[in-house]
């Protein structure tokens, strides 16, 4: 059985796209299935970030409704054979999702993938809701600044008392994902500090990715950052990441920051 | 520039709970109207000045037949103030406004041994002897504890009395007590102590960055708040009509 992350926000803007792209390609490239699946119906993005916008037929909505197999709709990445994506609809939108129908495609990609990804829309409303219901895992991507964390924050409660594993009593894993990081701004305080984030939110924190313009890129050519180049800051900032997400031990580094002090930072799991 | 700004004297709008004898009308209703009839034969002006709910749950009556019901009692000195248990089929404007979440009280005594009208008319919920003036249980007050973090969005409401949170309030979290807060982690959110019109209670944190805090209907936002206390550890009480605050030792 296969694991399922969603990645979620509450924020717009904050980069869960290009996270799920990024860690889903880096999980890919270790050789195991990993399917990522687009519940922002409406407004699909996944599609562009993975270079496969010109090879959809099928989307989500048309498996849920029963109008296409699930086999149809999976696009097979080009250049990571175990890589697959499931798009969103973009001409729908987000009242054709139905928990039945989530609950079946969810529970037929966990038997045939190891790591089901779930992009999950912004908003805290029925897409939201339906990416996160059936994670058993859950990556909070935040930005260093006082409207997304509070966000985070509304998520991190919802992913408490809204998921299937809430309410079985289980307490769901949350990990911090904290994005598009500029050390020079945080230097000089335009930002908020990595400590002050993790204090608020008191979730173990997966990774800190950096701003750069690698990511821009990246979009811009279709692929993953992971996959673009995968020498760059933020790519490997997203490997480190998904090695912690596989349980591994390692420690957090802030982007721009020559010592690493950090240790302390990775050492303090709150909550 | 305006009155509205200058006087800030907001309605203060408060949660309080009473005592009420509730009353269990059975079918048929004449019959348990004679009933009635004899227990205040038994003691006359047991109902006088004493609030009435009347509890209708389950009870197979329509509105006209509750209306008249209600006239009857009233008739008999026996003032209802409200109905619980009602399906809004069965009110109007004109009858008692709609009352839920009672919970039961310690019972009232009747007024005279007769095991079977005082089993069959007075439901168990409240206290003392007819003439003697209410006394309140002593029961240790009831007291709710938090042991999570409560996030943005989230609302703990206990109006029963202390809330104990062991993590933090995050910005945009509240929470309302009848009885004091305390907070062991950052107070960001809003925290409302003494909601149901308790001056004693108090706010307790480890880290005051309040967006508001309010007692017995007075409040404050994190803007009106002294700034030398912000991210302190704190206490929060009222004096008279002001709130004040203070950092704890």
């Amino acid at each position: 059985m296969g694991k399922v992350i969603v990645v979620t926000s509450g924020k717009g803007g904050v980069g869960k796209t290009t996270s799920s792209a990024a860690l889903g390609a880096a999980l890919a490239q270790n050789g195991e299935k990993v399917v990522v699946v687009d519940f922002d119906v409406g407004l699909r993005n996944l599609d562009l970030v993975m270079g496969a916008e010109r090879r959809v037929v099928y989307d989500l909505v048309n498996v849920i409704q029963g109008e296409a197999k699930l086999t149809q709709a999976l696009i097979r990445d080009k250049r990571v054979e175990t890589l697959y994506l499931l798009p969103a609809s973009q001409t729908r939108d987000k009242d054709n999702l139905t928990p039945e129908g989530v609950e079946k495609v969810i529970a037929a990609l966990k038997s045939a993938f190891d790591w089901v990804i779930c992009d999950s829309p912004a908003g805290i409303e029925r897409g939201a809701t339906l990416a996160m219901r059936h994670a058993d895992v859950a990556i909070v991507v935040t930005n260093p600044e006082v409207s997304s964390v509070r966000d985070s924050d509304r998520i991190i409660g919802l992913l408490d008392s809204k998921t299937l594993k809430a309410e079985n009593g289980e307490r769901i894993e949350k990990h911090l994902l904290l994005t598009r990081y500029d050390a020079n701004r945080a230097e000089r305080g335009d930002m908020l500090k990595v400590d002050d984030v993790l204090e608020i939110l008191s979730i173990p924190l997966l990774g800190i990715i950096p701003e750069s313009m690698d990511v821009l890129r990246a979009s811009n050519v279709g692929a993953p950052v992971t996959l673009a180049d995968g020498r760059c800051a933020p790519a490997l900032a997203y490997f480190e990441a998904t090695r912690r997400l596989k349980g591994e031990d390692l420690p957090v580094t802030i982007p721009g920051e020559k010592r690493s002090f950090l240790g302390k930072i990775f050492g303090r799991k709150a909550a | 520039m305006t009155d509205v700004l200058t006087q800030p004297r907001p309605i203060r709008l408060k949660g309080r709970s009473f005592l009420a004898l509730a009353l269990t009308p059975e079918l048929p209703v004449a019959d348990w109207l004679v009933r009635l009839d004899d227990l205040a034969a038994r003691s006359a002006g047991f109902f006088l000045r004493r609030p009435v709910v009347l509890d209708i749950d389950g009870l197979d009556i329509d509105r006209q037949e509750l209306r008249e019901l209600v006239e009857q009692l009233s008739s008999r000195n026996v003032r209802v103030m409200g109905i619980e248990g009602a399906r809004t089929s069965q009110l109007g404007p004109d009858m008692p406004p709609a009352m839920t979440d009672g919970r039961p009280a310690a019972d009232f005594e009747a007024p005279a041994e007769s095991q079977k009208t005082e089993k069959e008319t007075v439901d168990p919920v409240e206290i003392p002897a007819p003439s003697a003036p209410l006394q309140q249980p002593v029961t240790a007050a009831p007291s709710l504890i938090v042991s999570r973090t409560v996030r943005s969005g989230q609302s703990i409401f206990f109006p029963e009395g202390d809330v104990t949170i062991v993590g933090s309030v995050g910005s945009g979290a509240e929470v309302v007590a009848g009885g004091s807060i305390h907070v062991y982690g950052a107070l960001r959110g809003r925290a409302m102590a003494g909601s149901t019109g308790n001056a004693e209670a108090r706010i307790f944190c480890r880290k005051l960055e309040a967006e508001l805090i309010a007692i017995d209907g007075f409040y404050k936002t994190a803007e009106d708040m002294e700034p030398e206390l912000r991210g302190k550890a704190g206490q929060i009480w009222l004096e008279g009509e002001t709130i004040k605050a203070a950092i704890l030792g």
